[in-house]
């Protein structure tokens, strides 16, 4: 076989294909491969130029012009927004998204009923892991913006049953993550169970809620590594929440349950209730007001003694520089994450003291996918994307 | 970035509204092109050029489809026996399949470029250029 010393990202047929995963045609996959091999080169061939752009005029033209250096990402954010190099990455950087999406959502598009099909087939068997609401409020926020240029975002049931949107997401996440979050995409959850595992082997944690958890790709490796734990699992969208909870019988994973429910507001659970509260890239997808509020739910529901973890991208803090907070804005406007800024501007250890976390037990810590695709595994080196690089900050601490 | 806009009309009722009423009526080809919400963000100076850019990358996603499926089908032949991947690779038309195969590439050329072509000649031949309506009104005197 040629050789090139250029990193291939994996084919999409690396992809762990289970019971419920839609069907993709000869050319359905060559559109994903082409979209993957896309993506590597505009984030390792074109971001890159933005640092360049940024150091050899940018900069030196505006500190010319205005005697100073640039004060905030808002400020370099319109400077940057006129360079030639920057323009051409982000219009790139916005086209495979959409056409990501749009390949995504032709491929199970075409096939909504039969999915739809084999999800309440597979729902069907053994005991119920699912529980819908009739006349569940959608959030606000949720219903506000598409996240991720999503149409019909989390919860859009397109008819009775539907899973269309959760079955796009699953299969096409490995095509913007470049394959580096492994074979089911599930390198978050992969990791923060195998960190909390290895950091506190005394931890036998029995009831675990995982708030966001959309088609359950995180909750899974946490259910499967604590297996004597009762993991409910909740989210917003009906038809993540009916596909997750069909995959996860497809995967064998008994111990999740699936539950509608607003994390603002969770009556349905009681004080005290969880040994282990669990965000997966979730709290940037909410709003400004929800996250208090959520904070103050899971103060509740979370038992004294018990843990809280959340993996988000890096706070933005005074030590990141101006450069890579407006490079990480990017995912925020230009694709239709609109809370990362704000939230990430928020001090994690404040909102752990919401949560019930004191300052002394407040903890934060770096952690990386654990990815079966990677051939050179966890110490393999990855070029840095962002916000969309495998690479994590996880804040949280235990309640006292 | 202040070049935001909405490029698609109303979702809701409109002729852009191709909701499914249930699982049998899935307008799959449009909705796969759903907008999501929010304005789009144009990067370049120009939406036109941004706009033929979003074109161009879609039809250069088909050239790669098209590139894997020719290389399923050497690979599927080659293991059935039916050719050899070495033989094609090695291939070299006689002098007439040669020349129809130019003859081909230049046909082809000239299709894609011919927007250039007709702009040079509105150049060149600026008599043949007069505005429509200024040659309606004309006729209509004829």
């Amino acid at each position: 076989m040629p050789m090139s010393s250029y990193q291939l990202p994996p084919v999409w047929t690396k992809l762990r294909r289970h019971e419920v995963f839609p069907t993709f045609s000869h050319d359905e996959r060559a559109r994903y491969n082409f979209l993957s091999n896309l993506n590597r080169f505009v984030s390792t061939v074109m971001a890159p130029g933005n640092r360049i752009a940024f150091e050899n005029r940018v900069r030196p033209s505006f500190q010319e012009k205005h005697g100073r250096d640039f004060q905030d990402r808002h400020e370099l954010q319109d400077y940057m927004s006129k360079d030639p190099v920057y323009q051409a990455w982000g219009a790139l950087r916005r086209s495979t998204m959409e056409m990501r999406q749009q390949n995504g959502r032709a491929a199970v598009l075409r096939q909504a009923a039969e999915l739809a099909g084999k999800v309440c087939e597979q729902l069907s068997k053994g005991p119920q892991n699912l529980e819908l609401k009739e006349g569940f409020t959608v959030p606000p926020y949720l219903r506000h913006v598409d996240n991720h240029l999503m149409p019909g975002s989390y919860h859009t049931e397109y008819f009775q049953g539907d899973v269309a949107n959760a079955a796009n997401y699953d299969s096409g996440l490995f095509v913007t993550s470049g394959g580096m979050l492994g074979s089911l995409t599930d390198g978050g959850g992969q990791a923060i169970a195998k960190w909390v595992k290895e950091t506190y082997p005394d931890f036998h944690p029995k009831r675990i809620l995982d708030i966001g958890c959309g088609l359950g790709h995180n909750a899974l490796p946490i259910a499967q590594a604590f297996p004597a734990a009762q993991v409910t699992a909740i989210d917003a969208g009906a038809p993540m929440l009916r596909y997750g909870a069909a995959r996860a019988k497809a995967l064998g994973v008994h111990n999740v349950t699936f539950i509608q429910a607003d994390a603002a507001s969770m009556p349905e659970f009681e004080d005290a209730g969880f040994d282990w509260v669990q965000t997966t890239m979730f709290l940037h997808e909410t709003g400004g007001k929800a996250i208090h509020r959520i904070m103050q739910e899971i103060r509740r529901v979370l038992t004294p003694g018990g843990i809280t973890l959340h993996i988000e991208q890096p706070q933005y803090t005074p030590e990141m520089s101006l450069y890579e907070q407006f490079m990480r804005d990017w995912d925020a406007y230009y694709n239709a994450e609109p809370y990362w800024g704000h939230m990430h501007d928020l001090q994690p250890q404040d909102l752990m003291e919401e949560a019930g976390v004191p300052r002394e037990e407040f903890m934060q810590i770096g952690v990386k996918a654990v990815n079966d695709l990677d051939p050179k595994k966890e110490d393999g080196k990855v070029a840095e994307d962002y916000g969309r690089s495998p690479i994590w900050n996880v804040f949280g601490g235990w309640k006292r | 970035m202040d070049k935001t806009q909405e490029l698609s009309g109303s979702h809701a009722g409109g002729p852009l509204d191709h909701s499914p009423i249930d699982a049998s009526s899935v307008n799959d080809i449009l909705m796969a092109g759903d907008k999501s919400k929010g304005g789009r963000p144009y990067f370049l100076e120009s939406a036109e050029t941004e706009r033929i850019m979003n074109v161009a990358m879609a039809v250069a996603t088909e050239v790669a489809v098209l590139r894997e499926r020719l290389d399923t089908l050497e690979r599927l032949l080659e293991s059935k026996g039916l050719i050899d991947r070495a033989a094609i690779e090695a291939y070299e038309p006689d002098e007439a399949s040669a020349q129809e195969r130019q003859l081909w590439h230049a046909r082809y050329a000239a299709r894609i470029l011919r927007i250039f072509q007709q702009e040079l000649d509105a150049i060149a031949r600026p008599e043949n250029n007069t505005p429509m309506h200024r040659i309606a009104d004309e006729i209509n005197e004829m």
